[in-house]
């Protein structure tokens, strides 16, 4: 028993998750400035307003109105017809005018859900309390041995999504297993462009201990700022071990906000609620509020892109083993590939093109994406002509050369011989060898297994091009 | 000197001749109206304007009127420092969007006048470049916060000037100058470019010495504008009908206002009563909490807005190793006493177990307010009182601040509920008094008829 199952013996965790979803708008929430800052110099994607210049005035991005629409969707909850902005108060040199536009008593994202599968099999809804449209902050960076530290604005007014979950996780496996679908949600409903790397999403999460059994929830901690699924386990799982480790002395949990430390594997105390700021909203006099009506609610869902559960059902027929479909859901160009597969052929080819896709390494995906040279390859293999060893030899050079996939495995020499007449001429050869005679008696002796030696011979004196099935056929119709 | 008067002198001469006489008297000012002379770019600008066809010229309504801005709004190639220290050097590479459609127009802006620092107070007193005299008495405040506005108009210096009025900053010095002074409906003007003080009161308005001039100008600068998300379309476009019903404030007589003041104003509106206006006495009695309501809004809004001047990024810094004390050492240093007031006070209203009793509060009974005027404009075209309880005072005299908040008592009714409100000279024997008009919100064309007659009577 690990150290972790024993203190899940004796607690159980309640994890609730924030995540900062960054849209995949052109411009910035409160400003015509470019959205997009990879490669740029610091402080290039910035105007007046994104700098917190004096008389600038914030003006709403419809875009990022409609993204939070369909992250509202999405996330099957409810739009109201009015939402407010609001200031937080705090200075900070990456803050511009000293208070971030969020929203807080009135957000455009109220309630709903997400359904998640979780490790240990279950089906899970996990509840949203809300979700709000807030800009993002900007970037400090302090270069060792300089007394100096840099401001970069390039993000700052990035507009977010700030979805808050109720505590309803709790393992760090289910909370992974939310941040994971929550991912997917918001890249399949086209909100953001999901890139990890660059801070697209950002998790928080919220944990305390309770011993089992009781009612009572915990002192929590905040791990802020994680930027991998993996991560929101580990941290979480520190966190349980952290936290039992307290509560096993009798002490108490300090509740603070802490830092996820990737190279140590470890949370840091960062601060404590005792210093806690003050933040001082009030709606923001500058932005009227925010009116969206159901009408505007209804067209965005007509045109509302296929959400990660759909594709779920659609692939539901092909009975594949869960791993394969949310391999398959991890890159969207994938799932649609098997599904334009089953919707042009069988499910026979749309269940081997599915296992060939999550085998196949990603960078490949683009190059393979026509879904009439899959199942060609796939027809080759349903009608013998080609092992499935070879089909992924094929599969491979499709990337490098756009021939059709028979022309490919002819010149890669990899067709299997059904030839009848060729193989029967190889096969009585094969049989007529005196080396084959102790074999041929241990079969007819009852030794089947023994067949092998004789098919493997016959592969050998074809060069590998006979079908084996075929050749195991034909020995047997000889010797019985 | 008006508008037409200085159309005459182009067409006599040139626009260059008029602006450069425009600079001179400025730079010759006594007052210290001025915190900028743009000389530059106005004597660049006339010569430009001269070079346009006479038939073209129509087509510009300002074509060649200088005018001067209010230093609290952003204007290419020159300094706007809302005079302040911390703004003291600040360049902004845009401008306002006001200053945009006067330029546009064929205006050209001739200085950046001054003010209360960042439009905190009533006297241009709290300005970092020193108070700015009134031109009928240099012994006295020109008031404020648009003073120097006020005061380059009564100077004769320019025709027009732009202010911005949070809480009565445009109408209270054009009474104390003898000037029209109008603020007009919240968001019939952008304010993208103006240095925000309340974003939720503040207006671009017009002192000029006529009122047919400030509908001139007010025909430019008005309207909608995607850079400001509260702009409206312009109230200034419609045809106002010429209604006579007034209601006399009650609430704005008595208790503290001078009897110069008084006598001034009643007898203005028996001068209207022969032009055929029906005056009656009105009570709202909500106006006698109109300064608690403002005092308290305006605050928290300030104290969010002047959060940006931290050193960071422009303005001036107090450099420092350690963060905290660059941020307060900067503010320290660059703010004036009755901003750092301001500020102290909007945080305490919004800080955490007070929010509730203040700023949710004031907010409540604004809505109130709000509802007041409402009902009193079913039985009123517009509603008259005194602009301030007394005239223009003399320097140094209102040294303890609630005494200058209580000089706002009539202003900042219209400023919170949004009203158009306008301050007209009328007749008296010693320091110029003003009449206040308000109206009906976005009725500010019915506003306009009604101080035309004002002006009428009063000539």
């Amino acid at each position: 028993m690990s150290k972790l199952d024993r203190v899940f013996d004796r607690y159980t965790p309640t994890i609730g998750i924030e995540c900062h979803v960054q849209l995949n708008t052109l411009s910035k929430l409160f400003s015509s400035a470019s959205n997009d800052s990879r490669d740029s110099s610091p402080n290039t994607t910035v105007n007046e307003v994104c700098f917190g210049m004096p008389g600038v005035l914030p003006v709403l991005n419809d875009g990022a109105v409609e993204r939070a629409i369909r992250a509202g969707l999405a996330l099957n909850a409810e739009i109201p017809q009015l939402s407010r902005f609001e200031r937080k108060h705090y200075f900070y040199p990456d803050l511009p005018k000293g208070y971030q536009i969020t929203q807080l008593q009135e957000p455009v994202i109220v309630g709903g859900y997400v359904k998640v599968d979780m490790k240990d099999g279950s089906s899970q809804k996990i509840r949203i309390h809300h979700a709000h449209l807030e800009e993002d902050a900007g970037k400090l960076t302090h270069p060792s041995g300089k007394n100096v530290s840099y401001v970069d604005l390039n993000r700052a007014g990035t507009p977010l999504i700030e979805i808050v979950s109720e505590a309803d996780m709790h393992s760090p496996s289910d909370a992974r297993a939310f941040a994971q679908e929550l991912y997917l949600l918001m890249t399949y409903a086209d909100v953001t462009n999901g890139d990890l790397y660059q801070g697209n999403m950002r998790f928080d999460v919220n944990i305390s201990l309770a011993p089992k059994g009781s009612d009572e929830l915990g002192t929590r901690a905040e791990i802020k700022n994680i930027n991998s699924f993996r991560a929101v386990e580990k941290a979480a799982e520190y966190e349980c071990l952290r936290q039992a480790e307290i509560l096993d002395k009798s002490d108490l949990v300090v509740q603070e906000t802490r830092g996820w430390n990737e190279d140590k594997q470890k949370t840091i105390a960062q601060r404590s609620k005792e210093d806690a700021h003050d933040y001082r909203y009030f709606p923001d006099p500058d932005l009227p509020p925010l009116i969206i009506e159901q009408s505007r609610v209804d067209s965005v869902k007509q045109s509302m892109p296929t959400l990660p559960n759909d594709y779920r059902s659609s692939l539901a027929e092909l009975g594949l083993d869960i791993s394969v479909v949310n391999s398959l859901l991890e890159d969207r160009d994938r799932a649609n590939i098997v599904i334009n597969v089953l919707k042009m052929s069988n499910k026979e080819h749309a269940t081997r093109v599915a296992h060939w896709l999550v085998s196949v390494y990603e960078g490949r995906i683009k190059e393979l994406l026509s879904t009439e040279r899959l199942i060609s390859l796939s027809m080759l293999m349903s009608d013998g002509e080609l092992s499935s060893t070879s089909a992924k030899q094929v599969l491979h050079a499709m990337g490098r050369d756009d021939s059709s996939p028979r022309e490919i495995a002819d010149e890669l020499g990899l067709l299997q011989n059904n030839d009848k007449d060729e193989l029967e001429r190889i096969i009585s050869a094969v049989l007529e060898d005196p080396a084959s005679e102790k074999v041929i008696s241990d079969i007819k002796n009852g030794n089947d297994k023994a067949i092998g030696y004789l098919v493997g011979q016959v592969m050998k004196a074809s060069k590998g091009s006979a079908n084996p099935g075929l050749v195991n056929k034909i020995i047997r119709s000889k010797l019985f | 000197m008006t508008i037409s008067d200085v159309r005459k002198r182009i067409e006599n001469d040139s626009v260059q001749a008029v602006v450069a006489e425009s600079i001179t008297r400025a730079k010759d000012d006594m007052h210290n109206a001025l915190i900028e002379i743009v000389e530059d770019r106005a004597i660049d600008r006339s010569k430009e304007l001269d070079q346009i066809d006479i038939a073209d010229r129509k087509k510009l309504p300002l074509f060649g009127i200088p005018f001067v801005a209010k230093d609290n709004i952003l204007t290419r190639d020159s300094h706007s420092t809302a005079a302040s220290k911390i703004l003291d050097n600040f360049s902004a590479p845009y401008q306002a969007e006001a200053i945009e459609r006067l330029e546009q127009a064929g205006a050209v802006c001739i200085g950046k006048v001054n003010l209360d620092s960042f439009g905190h107070g009533g006297s241009t007193e709290n300005s970092f470049f020193g108070p700015t005299l009134n031109p009928h008495d240099k012994r006295r405040v020109a008031g404020g916060s648009s003073g120097g506005s006020a005061a380059a108009v009564a100077a004769d210096i320019v025709p027009f000037a732009l202010g911005t009025d949070t809480g009565g900053s445009i109408r209270e010095p054009a009474s104390f100058c003898g000037v029209v002074g109008l603020k007009p409906s919240y968001g019939s003007v952008s304010r993208y470019g103006v240095i925000a003080m309340a974003s939720s009161t503040d207006v671009v308005g017009v002192l000029a010495n006529s009122v047919i001039d400030v509908e001139a100008v007010m025909r430019v600068v008005s309207g909608r504008d995607s850079k400001d998300s509260t702009t409206i379309d312009s109230p200034y476009d419609k045809t106002a009908q010429h209604k006579k019903r007034i209601g006399v404030i009650k609430e704005w007589f008595g208790n503290g206002v001078d009897d110069e003041v008084e006598n001034a104003v009643t007898s203005t509106i028996s001068r209207l009563e022969g032009l055929g206006y029906q005056a009656e006495e009105v009570s709202l009695p909500i106006l006698e909490s109109a300064l608690a309501i403002y005092y308290v809004i305006v605050p928290a809004e300030i104290a969010s807005n002047l959060a940006r001047y931290d050193g960071v990024r422009y303005g001036n810094r107090s450099e420092n190793n350690e963060l905290k004390t660059m941020f307060r050492s900067s503010r320290s240093a660059g703010l004036m006493p009755e901003t750092k007031r301001r500020i102290l006070i909007g945080n305490y209203i919004l800080s955490s177990g007070y929010y509730d009793a203040y700023y949710k509060k004031a907010a409540q009974a604004r809505t109130l307010l709000l509802r007041g005027f409402t009902d009193i404009f079913d039985q009123f075209d517009a509603l008259v009182g005194p602009v301030a309880p007394t005239s223009a005072f003399e320097l140094g005299h209102k040294s303890d601040p609630l005494s200058m908040y209580m000089m706002d008592k009539m202003t900042v009714p219209a400023s919170l509920a949004g009203l158009p409100a306008i301050s007209v000279p009328v007749k008296t024997s010693g320091m110029p008094v003003g009449i206040q008009i308000v109206a009906a919100q976005n009725n500010d064309a019915a506003l306009l008829t009604i101080a035309e007659d004002i002006e009428a009577v009063n000539s």
